[in-house]
């Protein structure tokens, strides 16, 4: 069987079925499938990312569990893998992480850290390949296929090569998915974490999906989930029981699609233009809050954040959406256009300010965001100054100065007043 | 109330009630107009709460009476009867229809009792006088398009109409800006109009005012306030709340410096902008503007989908510039000259800069540059 050390990146055309140390250097990383050479549709995934990335910026925290995320009432946005032995999990409550793990070191996100790096791994990414396609700071689609001429070695050794070098050149490491299509390598990134490396060949497809459940599917959340297990399905093999036309009838434009997937069949191309529909942060209090002056300094911070991801994604937007949760869990969104798209904190936390005040003294709230959305290339943004507004090129002037600044020096550098509110 | 009217006069009137009407209202009664026959006048009244407008029309009046009905329905109705019908219309004040009749038509529409519409309450104009409508009409023309929609900027959403100095003497001045494009209009001060509060005309009135304006003919008899503003022919009335904030102090923003002199024929000029700017796909179309020896090459360049180039004969002998900008706004200020040449005048390519219709300096456009 074909087969690959992701130690020593040694490829071996035929190997014994029973082998699982790599002949050439011994180590114990071998991965073997009859299709390894023949895939190129792959999905990389960090592993705990922002844990990662704050493990590497300060290795006293090596063998500490490691929480990234916000405040006692916020949630947990990245758990270490240390704390998910412990049963801390993405999304979880913080006091619930907490009371499982009593000895985790929390660390608020760092956005412009987690940005650079993303940069970095982009960067990786982006020599690989014409077609990576990013679907967040850490993680991406990636289509090989066609470039084993150009890297004189087939996808899977470059995939384990950019792996390899990610530990090495960034300290960070990553899982590798490799499959036929997006779907499923998605799925393989996950199945192996973290340092992973799995192939869900073509051949195997079908009877690899057929006890699992369609939770994996994309899209599939409870609300489908429940929908799907009323109509008897809860596995990919139930679903493969239903005709093309008998889904559609009944989860409609949908249904097409899971007949599709049961199958493992997923036509999506790997789009390297994709932009996300919005950029936006938010934070949960500690406790409800209505006080304008907090409020209006968490709105400068989380603009700031927006801002740092546009800049990082080279993107921009044309509509700034403000988020504010009541005490009573009642959300409220307000938005409005902008006369040019921007990625600058600044106007984002003005107009965001323009938002938030006819809503000043109505709380108390738990929760306020903020997000640009209506994405444009950052090529097209901040194009033009304002005739009424002679202060705001200034402001903007000095904010580049301080991106620059920040760059160097690292995030804490230089900071605005109003970000200490 | 029962009357008869003219298909034609009716369809005037009601057109003019109808336009003023929000179409998607949440108080009934605003969706109505209130119509009132008296003597031997009907007259059409319609409101957004911000914006009345009645329109008198004659009629042959056989029983006094008012009551309202949905404007639009009445309009639509009005409009498919054929040229030249004479429409009637009639209620009884008890049923709470009005039948209107034309020919072998007959429509039963519901109605909303009249003391449930909302009438404006009076105002203390503080100043009234008199224009004829061209020059009210080049005010408002030359001046709307640089209105904002910013929701933000609210004392943007209008034109500023005040009393200023201006090159030989006061003068009744429009303006508007979004703060990316300025224009600025001047008309001689008519007689009376000394007092006039400055005012920001919203653009709906603005677009509302525009259909009393088609007559060169017309007196446009207007009153300010501090808070309303109405314009008057002697059939239609237009009254309407000003927007309550503070425009900014606009001089500040018209360069007086810059010395770097093109002058181009504007036709010209707007189809060579608008041909370049094809190529591009993006929102913001940027044009290039090089210019150097009376010559003048337009281009643009869109990565993704092409590049466009155009040279034009201008006159124009001052050093080497490059600038860049809307394409929108330039051929939205270019459109404005329709006599001479239009004349800009730039300082560098991060400055604004002015335009204005050979050496009239009665409508200047000021217009900020983009990165190109």
């Amino acid at each position: 069987m074909p087969a690959l050390c992701r130690d020593c990146l040694t490829v071996f055309d035929a190997l014994p079925d029973r082998a699982r140390r790599c002949p050439a250097c011994g180590g114990p990383r071998l991965i073997s499938h009859p299709e390894l050479f023949d895939l190129s549709i792959a999905h990389m995934d960090c592993d705990a990312f922002y844990a990662s990335v704050e493990k590497r910026d300060d290795p006293s925290l090596a063998d500490k569990p490691v929480i990234v995320g916000g405040g006692r009432r916020g949630v947990v946005s990245t758990a270490c893998y240390i704390a998910r032995i412990r049963g801390v999990r993405s999304a979880m409550p913080m006091f619930q992480a907490l009371k499982l793990c009593p000895d985790a070191v929390v660390i608020r996100p760092r956005g412009s850290a987690y940005a650079a790096a993303s940069r970095q791994i982009r960067a990786m990414l982006d020599a690989l390949t014409p077609a990576v396609e990013p679907l967040s700071l850490d993680e991406a689609f990636l289509d090989m296929t066609g470039t084993q001429r150009l890297h004189h070695a087939p996808p899977a050794v470059m995939l384990a090569r950019l792996v390899r070098a990610m530990e090495t050149e960034l300290g960070l490491s990553g899982s590798i998915g490799l499959s036929h299509n997006k779907f499923l390598a998605k799925i393989a990134s996950d199945l192996d974490k973290p340092r992973g490396f799995s192939v869900i060949g073509r051949a195997e497809t079908e009877d690899f999906l057929a006890d699992k459940s369609v939770r994996l599917i994309w899209g599939v959340g409870a609300a489908t989930q429940e929908a799907l297990e009323r109509a008897g399905i809860r596995s990919f093999a139930d679903l493969r029981r239903w005709d093309r036309k008998a889904l559609a009838d009944r989860f409609g434009h949908g249904g097409e699609r899971l007949w599709d997937l049961a199958r493992g069949i997923d036509r999506r191309r790997v789009r390297r233009d994709h932009r996300p529909k919005s950029i936006s942060n938010e934070t949960t209090f500690f406790q409800d809050t209505d006080d304008r002056e907090l409020l209006e300094g968490h709105l400068w911070r989380l603009s700031e954040k927006v801002s740092d991801r546009a800049k990082a994604t080279g993107l921009a937007g044309r509509v700034v959406v403000l988020k504010l949760k009541r005490a009573n869990h009642r959300l409220l969104t307000r938005r409005t256009s902008l006369w040019q798209a921007t990625q600058m904190a600044d106007t984002i936390f003005r107009a965001a300010l323009g938002l938030y005040a006819p809503l000043a003294g109505t709380g108390p709230n738990r929760l306020i965001g903020v997000g640009l959305s209506e994405i444009v290339p950052a090529a097209e943004a901040d194009l033009s100054e304002d005739l009424l507004d002679p202060g705001a090129a200034r402001r903007l002037r000095a904010e580049r100065a301080t991106d620059a600044i920040r760059a160097r020096f690292g995030p804490e550098a230089i900071i605005k007043g109003r970000g200490l509110r | 109330m029962k009357i008869s009217i003219e298909r034609g006069t009716l369809l005037k009137a009601v057109a003019q009630a109808q336009s003023v009407v929000e179409r998607r209202n949440t108080i009934p009664i605003l969706a109505n107009v209130l119509i009132e026959a008296e003597g031997d006048a009907v007259s059409f009244r319609a409101t957004d709460l911000d914006i009345e407008v009645v329109d008198k029309a004659p009629a042959v009046v056989e029983r006094s009476g008012a009551t309202t009905v949905s404007a639009v329905t009445l309009h639509e109705i009005v409009r498919k009867l054929p040229d030249g019908a004479l429409v009637r219309l009639a209620d009884d004040g008890t049923s709470g229809r009005l039948v209107v009749e034309a020919g072998r038509s007959t429509f039963t529409l519901a109605t909303l009792p009249r003391e449930d519409f909302p009438v404006m309450a009076t105002t203390d104009y503080s100043s009234n006088f008199s224009a004829p409508a061209p020059v009210l009409r080049r005010l408002f023309d030359k001046s709307k398009f640089a209105i904002s929609t910013e929701e933000t900027r609210y004392y943007l959403n209008g034109v500023y109409m005040h009393v200023s100095q201006g090159d030989s003497g006061m003068v009744l001045r429009c303006v508007a800006t979004d703060g990316h494009r300025l224009a600025r209009i001047d008309a001689d001060l008519p007689p009376g109009a000394e007092t006039m509060p400055g005012v920001i005309v919203p653009r709906k009135t603005v677009n509302e005012l525009r259909k009393l304006l088609e007559d060169d003919k017309t007196e446009i008899a207007v009153s300010v306030s501090e808070t309303k503003v109405r314009f008057a022919t002697p059939e239609i009335t237009l009254t309407s709340k000003v927007i309550d904030g503070t425009f900014p102090d606009y001089a500040r923003v018209i360069p007086i410096g810059n010395t770097r002199k093109l002058e181009v024929d504007a036709s010209e000029f707007a189809r060579a902008v608008d041909r370049v700017a094809t190529v591009s796909s993006e929102r913001s179309r940027a044009v290039k503007l090089a210019l150097e020896n009376d010559r003048l090459v337009l281009s643009v360049n869109a990565p993704d989908s092409g590049a466009a180039e155009e040279e034009l004969l201008v006159a124009y002998d001052d050093e080497r510039l490059e600038i860049g900008f809307n394409a929108k706004y330039l051929l939205e200020i270019a459109s404005q000259v329709d006599r001479e040449n239009a004349v800009f005048l730039f300082n560098s390519s991060g400055d604004p800069t002015l335009m204005r219709e050979g050496g009239d300096t009665s409508a200047i456009y000021v217009v900020m540059p983009m990165r190109v």
